[in-house]
């Protein structure tokens, strides 16, 4: 087990300094997520003329920036590396290594975090500066922010690792998580806040894991949720997670025993 | 110029030979982007079921921007992009050399190189979009509108065109941000929305300084019989000057390229 966590350490190092080395490309992909700025431009002109449905301009500005904030800070790309590799057949050496390959992964797309950290922080100080009246007031809310965007980011990169193992055995996994991520940016409320949706959209998108993966976050730090709420809320998180975890293994175990690499 | 049309043929014809042999991608893809089409519309459908009118926009009308836009996208990210993005990793690997050896203009053999055809249904998307925001409006387009806005759609293709060359050349020089190209697609996600509804700084660098107000806006204006001659003129010499500073920016770097390997 400490030999374990010291290889995972040593893990998080090294992707830290490939993150760190290739700053250019990483900024640049940094910038490409501006959908929820996009999103806050509409409703910000919806709203000059006054409060659309309890929200104002600066009620919108604290909700996309705070979904920008999410975003930024859960972001992982496991599931186009996993198709290249497979694709290319360089899966074949991660397979020969005395870790687990999504340990590997995991490590890659985490320690990537502090560099979107520094990133993210403009949008902080943007935040703080246009909607600190906006912000939730209870710092318990703040508290399970942290275990929220853990959770958040794993949802994320346990369904990326589900539909990249996938990829053993179809070719179009990728196009399956385009699919994925279409319903996603409708249903977890990164396009439009989930409470402006007309009811049965709501409702459905009230079950569905997308929410875990960016609303609730985001509602945490708008203080939308008393403490019950929140917790119970989290828990929920955490169950979608535990799900997510034990179907990336049966997965992994069946495709892997599909698995004969390219060109090998 | 007959050659230059006939490479043009030649172009197209092995890059669509080479689409059409993945026939599940297709299918795949082409749901993929049915799917996209109607991502694009949420927002929108859920704005206007708040109010009635948006920066001095009303729904039929936001629908014809967005018409134009769907359309845009498709060209951008069914031929535009998929050709350029070789062009970058032509640079990477140094093959870009065996493109400029072959004795026609490398700019027009990189530009066609690749082509989606399932992107097709973004247009054809489009043309629904138009055909429900008139049946809304309750009129068809007068006839010299739907000229007027093919012309600046013309335009508006050439000034995609233009940014995404000027985004290739700066490939030449900083190999390593070759994922430009996705930011400016990211980007462009910004001319869904009519050039009105920024305002101040926004709205001026949206307009001039990365002419996406050129590439829905007007066009859609157009179509709706609001754009002044003025407006369309200045357009269409915005364009024409946008294309020339960018062939003259491409010649430049291709000039200093020095491949990958001296």
């Amino acid at each position: 087990m400490r030999r374990l966590l010291r290889t995972y350490a040593q893990f998080l190092r090294t992707g830290f300094a490939s993150a760190v080395a290739y700053r250019a490309e990483f900024l640049i992909w940094m910038f490409s997520t501006n959908m929820p700025l996009v999103m806050l431009a509409i409703w910000a002109a919806a709203a000059r003329s006054g409060p659309v449905a309890g929200y104002s301009q600066q009620g919108f500005a604290a909700y996309y920036l705070a979904a920008l904030l999410v975003r930024l800070m859960t972001g992982a790309w496991v599931v186009w590396e996993m198709t290249m590799e497979i694709r290319q057949g360089t899966l074949a050496l991660r397979l020969l290594r005395p870790v687990h390959p999504m340990l590997q992964w995991s490590a890659d797309n985490l320690s990537a975090i502090p560099m979107r950290g520094i990133v993210a922080l403009p949008v902080v100080g943007i935040l703080l500066w246009v909607a600190r009246a906006e912000l939730a007031h209870d710092w318990f809310s703040w508290l399970l922010l942290c275990p929220a965007l853990l959770g958040a980011w794993l949802l994320y990169f346990l369904v990326q690792a589900i539909i990249g193992t996938l990829g053993l055995r179809f070719e179009s996994a990728s196009s399956i998580f385009e699919a994925w991520l279409g319903f996603s940016n409708v249903l977890s409320g990164y396009l439009v806040p989930i409470d402006l949706f007309p009811r049965a959209v709501r409702e459905l998108s009230l079950v569905l894991p997308f929410r875990f993966q960016l609303s609730y976050p985001v509602e945490l730090m708008l203080g939308r949720w008393s403490r019950g709420e929140a917790l119970s809320l989290l828990a929920a998180q955490w169950a979608y997670v535990a799900v997510f975890l034990v179907a990336t293994r049966a997965v992994w175990r069946n495709g892997l025993r599909h698995y004969a690499a390219y060109g090998g | 110029m007959m050659r230059l049309l006939r490479v043009v043929r030649a172009q197209l014809r092995t890059s669509m030979a080479l689409a059409v042999q993945y026939r599940l991608e297709f299918v795949v893809e082409g749901l993929l982007a049915l799917l996209w089409m109607g991502v694009t519309l949420v927002p929108l459908l859920v704005v206007f079921g708040t109010r009635a009118s948006v920066a001095g926009w009303t729904f039929p009308e936001m629908l014809v921007v967005l018409g134009w836009f769907v359309a845009l996208k498709g060209v951008l990210e069914g031929s535009l992009s998929p050709s350029l993005l070789q062009v970058v990793d032509h640079v990477r690997k140094g093959t870009l050399d065996f493109v400029l050896l072959k004795p026609a203009d490398a700019q027009l053999l990189v530009s066609l190189a690749k082509i989606e055809p399932w992107r097709v249904i973004d247009l054809a998307g489009a043309a629904t979009i138009f055909a429900i925001a008139f049946r809304q409006l309750g009129h068809a387009p007068a006839t010299a509108d739907v000229l007027l806005a093919a012309l600046l759609l013309c335009a508006a293709v050439l000034v995609l065109y233009s940014i995404a060359i000027l985004v290739v050349s700066i490939a030449f020089v900083a190999v390593r941000v070759d994922n430009l190209l996705y930011l400016f697609q990211s980007v462009f996600d910004v001319a869904r929305w009519p050039s009105s509804v920024f305002r101040g700084a926004l709205g001026f660098v949206f307009t001039f300084v990365l002419p996406l107000a050129l590439m829905t806006t007007y066009p859609a204006l157009a179509l709706l019989g609001k754009l002044t001659a003025r407006t369309a003129a200045f357009a269409m010499f915005g364009s024409l000057a946008f294309t020339a500073i960018a062939r003259a920016i491409w010649v430049a770097s291709i000039r200093r390229y020095t491949s990958a390997s001296s």
